[in-house]
C-alpha cells in the first residue's frame, strides 16, 4: 500500500475537503458567464433563458468603450514600463554580485505584501500635496510600482541561468557586441521578456485600488465596473463585461505560463546535462 | 614541439586588484602542438587561456598568435576558437545552426555555408544530427556540437576549457581518443586547460603545469611524470615516495646522495636546485618499486612489512614499513600475481632499480599578493 492510499484511509475527509474548497473557490466565478448569458435582469436561479443581448449591449456602450481604451492604454504603458524597469533588476540580481544585494532585492518584491490601499493612499497623498493633476498617467506611474515585482519574479526566472558564456561564445565566434544581442542574447531570454508583459497586462487591467485613488475623471474598466455596480439594472451588462475580462485574463496568463516555462527550460538548458 | 611558433606568450600577468592571477607566465607553443595547461583549481590557466581568446586582458606582457601582437585584439578579430566547459550551445537554435553560427558573418554562399557545417559534422561524427535541437542532445553530443562549432571557423589555435569535466568517467575516456585524433587530423594547435592529469599525459604533445600563477614546469609527459622537476609537480602528477637524502658529493650535473635505506643513488641535478643543510628531496613513484616472490632475486632489495593495502580492482595499492625510514612506502602491484591476498602485518621484500629516483628542487614559496 503506497503512503498516498495509507494517509487518505486514515484521513477520509480530505478528498471532500479539497473538492469543497475548490467549489468554494471557482463556483462564484462559473457563475459569473452563466447569468451573462441569462434573459433576466436579476442574478437569481431559475434561469430565464438564453441571450446574448448583454454581450450586445457592450458594444453600444460608448462610456464603458472608453473606459476600456483608458484600461489598454494604462496596461499597455504599465507592461512596458514595468517590464523595462524589471529588465533591469533582474539582470542586477541574476548577474552580478554587490553589496546591499539580498536588501534590494527584498525592497522590490516589497510592494507585493503591503497593503495596496495603504499604498494608494500614500501615493494620492504625495500626488495631491505635488499639485499634480490625477490622470491615467498617475495610474501608470501607481501601477507600475505594484507590476515591477510580478515582472522581476517571472524574468528573474528566465534570466538566472542565462550563462554568460553563450555571450562569449558568440564573440568568440566572429560576432560583434550588437550582433551578439541581437543573435544570442534576444532570442534567448525573449520567452521571459513576453511572460513579464503579459502578466503585468493582466496585473493592470484588473487592478481597482490604486486605479479608482488615482483616475481622476478617466475610470478604467475595474472603476466604471464599480460605479456600474450602483444600479442593479446595470448587473448583466457589468457580468457579460466581467466574463470576457475572465476569459481575456485566463488566456493571456495561461500563454505567459507557457513562455516563462521555454525561456527556463532554454536558460537552464545551456547550464544542465542530461 | 614543432618548429614554428604559434602561440607566444610573453612575460603575462594578470592581476585582480593585489591578487596576482598570472605572475609573470612566458611560454612559446609550436604550430600543430596539443598542449596542456595542468594545475589545480585557481593556479591560472583558466586565466592564461581566456587571455590568448580574448576575454580577459593581461595586466602586463603580451601575446603573440602567429607572429601578431594580439592584446589589443578583441575575441571575434583573434583567430583562435575556444570550447568553453560547459559547451556553451545556443539554446534557441539547432545542431546545423549552432555550427554555422560563425560562418554567417563570412558571407559565404548557401552551398559553402552547407558543405562546411556537414563537414564539421562528419568530423565529429555528428552526420545527420544536424536537425536535432540542443536540449535533444547527450553531454557527449554537445560536446562534439560545440567542437564543429569552433572547428568550422578554421582556427589557428583551438582553445578547450575542461572540456571532458562534465562526462562521466567511461566517455571522458572515449572522447581523449577522439580529441587526439581529431588533432592529428586537423593539425592545428590544441591548447586544453584541465585539473585531470591523466587527461594530460594521456592526450598532450607538452604540458605545463601550473601552481600559484607561475609555470612549475613545461615538459613532454613522460618527462614531466618521470622526471617532475620539483615535490609539488611530482605529486600533483601522481603518487611518489619523497625520502629526505643526505647529499655525499656533487660532480658537474649530477649528485651522489645517501638515500637511506636504499643506499647511494646517482641523480641528475634539477634546473633549480640546492640543497638546504646538506639534505635533499628525492622520490621514487609507487609503481617503481616491486614485489619480490618466493625466491625472486634482484639487485636492490629492501625487506620490509606490510601495513595497509587498498585493493582497485586491476591493482592493490600497498603501504610498506621499512625499518629505518621515516615514512612508510606506497607501492602499486598489479593483482596477476596476488598482491590482493597479501595479508596485513605480511612479511615481504620488495625491489627497486636506483635509476627510477628523482632528484626534487624546492618549491618556490606562492606569493600572490
Amino acid at each position: 500500500m503506497s503512503l498516498l492510499t495509507q494517509r487518505l484511509r486514515v484521513l477520509p475527509f480530505l478528498p471532500a475537503y479539497v473538492a469543497l474548497y475548490f467549489l468554494f473557490l471557482y463556483l462564484p466565478i462559473l457563475l459569473l458567464p452563466v447569468f451573462s448569458f441569462n434573459d433576466a435582469a436579476t442574478t437569481t436561479f431559475p434561469l430565464a433563458g438564453f441571450t446574448t443581448k448583454w454581450y450586445a449591449s457592450l458594444a453600444g456602450n460608448s462610456v464603458m468603450l472608453q473606459a476600456a481604451w483608458n484600461s489598454l492604454v494604462v496596461g499597455v504603458a504599465v507592461s512596458l514600463l514595468s517590464t523595462v524597469l524589471g529588465i533591469c533588476a533582474a539582470r542586477a540580481i541574476t548577474r552580478y554580485r554587490f553589496r546591499g544585494q539580498r536588501a534590494a532585492a527584498g525592497l522590490i518584491m516589497a510592494p507585493l505584501f503591503l497593503p495596496e490601499i495603504i499604498v494608494a493612499v500614500s501615493l494620492l497623498m504625495i500626488v495631491l500635496a505635488m499639485g499634480v493633476e490625477l490622470s491615467l498617467i498617475t495610474v501608470i506611474l501607481g501601477q507600475t510600482v505594484f507590476c515591477v515585482p510580478y515582472a522581476m519574479s517571472v524574468l528573474v526566472s528566465g534570466f538566472e541561468g542565462f550563462d554568460r558564456s553563450l555571450e562569449e561564445a558568440s564573440y568568440d565566434l566572429g560576432e560583434t557586441a550588437i550582433g551578439t544581442f541581437r543573435r544570442v542574447t534576444l532570442p534567448v531570454v525573449a520567452p521571459a521578456i513576453v511572460s513579464s508583459l503579459l502578466v503585468t497586462f493582466t496585473i493592470s487591467l484588473d487592478e481597482f485600488i490604486l486605479a479608482f485613488f488615482l483616475s481622476g475623471t478617466e475610470p478604467t474598466l475595474p472603476v466604471y465596473i464599480w460605479g456600474q455596480l450602483r444600479f442593479a439594472a446595470k448587473l448583466p451588462g457589468v457580468l457579460a463585461l466581467g466574463s470576457v475580462m475572465l476569459v481575456a485574463s485566463i488566456l493571456m496568463l495561461t500563454l505567459a505560463e507557457i513562455l516563462r516555462r521555454r525561456a527556463e527550460r532554454r536558460t537552464q538548458m545551456a547550464f544542465t546535462l542530461p | 614541439m614543432a618548429d614554428r611558433p604559434m602561440i607566444e606568450i610573453a612575460n603575462v600577468s594578470k592581476f585582480y586588484g593585489i591578487y596576482k592571477a598570472l605572475d609573470d607566465v612566458s611560454l612559446t607553443i609550436g604550430e600543430g602542438e596539443f598542449f596542456s595547461l595542468l594545475g589545480p583549481s585557481g593556479c591560472g590557466k583558466t586565466t592564461l587561456l581566456r587571455s590568448i581568446a580574448g576575454f580577459e586582458t593581461p595586466t602586463a606582457g603580451e601575446i603573440f598568435i602567429d607572429g601578431v601582437p594580439s592584446l589589443a585584439l578583441p575575441p571575434n578579430r583573434r583567430p583562435t576558437n575556444m570550447v568553453f566547459q560547459n559547451y556553451a550551445i545556443f539554446p534557441h537554435l539547432d545542431v546545423a545552426e549552432n555550427v554555422a553560427y560563425g560562418l554567417k558573418r563570412l558571407r559565404l554562399s548557401a552551398q559553402d555555408e552547407r558543405k562546411r557545417v556537414g563537414d564539421a559534422l562528419d568530423q565529429v561524427r555528428l552526420s545527420g544530427l544536424g536537425q536535432r535541437k540542443a536540449h535533444e542532445l547527450s553531454g557527449g553530443q554537445r560536446q562534439r556540437v560545440a567542437l564543429a562549432r569552433a572547428l568550422v571557423m578554421r582556427p589557428k589555435v583551438l582553445l578547450l576549457d575542461e572540456p571532458l569535466s562534465a562526462l562521466d568517467k567511461k566517455l571522458r575516456e572515449e572522447m581523449q581518443v577522439e580529441l587526439r585524433t581529431l588533432q592529428k587530423a586537423v593539425g592545428i594547435t590544441f591548447i586544453l586547460v584541465t585539473h585531470d592529469q591523466y587527461e594530460a599525459l594521456a592526450l598532450s604533445d607538452r604540458i605545463a603545469v601550473m601552481f600559484g600563477g607561475r609555470i612549475a614546469q613545461i615538459a613532454s609527459p613522460k618527462e614531466i611524470y618521470q622526471r617532475p622537476r620539483t615535490r609539488k609537480v611530482a605529486d600533483f602528477l601522481g603518487g611518489m615516495n619523497f625520502l629526505k637524502a643526505k647529499v655525499l658529493g656533487e660532480q658537474g650535473n649530477a649528485v651522489s646522495v645517501d638515500a637511506a635505506r636504499f643506499g647511494a643513488v646517482n641523480l641528475d641535478k634539477p634546473q633549480g636546485f640546492a640543497a638546504t643543510n646538506g639534505h635533499v628531496t628525492v622520490g621514487i613513484r609507487p609503481e617503481r618499486l616491486r614485489l619480490l616472490w618466493d625466491d625472486d632475486r634482484a639487485p636492490h632489495e629492501l625487506a620490509g612489512r606490510i601495513e595497509n593495502r587498498a585493493y582497485f580492482g586491476e591493482v592493490t595499492h600497498l603501504t610498506v614499513g621499512v625499518d629505518g625510514l621515516e615514512q612508510p612506502l606506497s607501492l602499486v602491484e598489479t593483482n596477476s600475481f596476488g598482491a590482493d591476498d597479501l595479508p596485513v602485518g605480511a612479511e615481504i621484500r620488495l625491489a627497486y632499480d636506483p635509476e627510477a629516483f628523482v632528484l626534487l628542487a624546492e618549491d618556490p614559496p606562492v606569493t600572490r599578493v
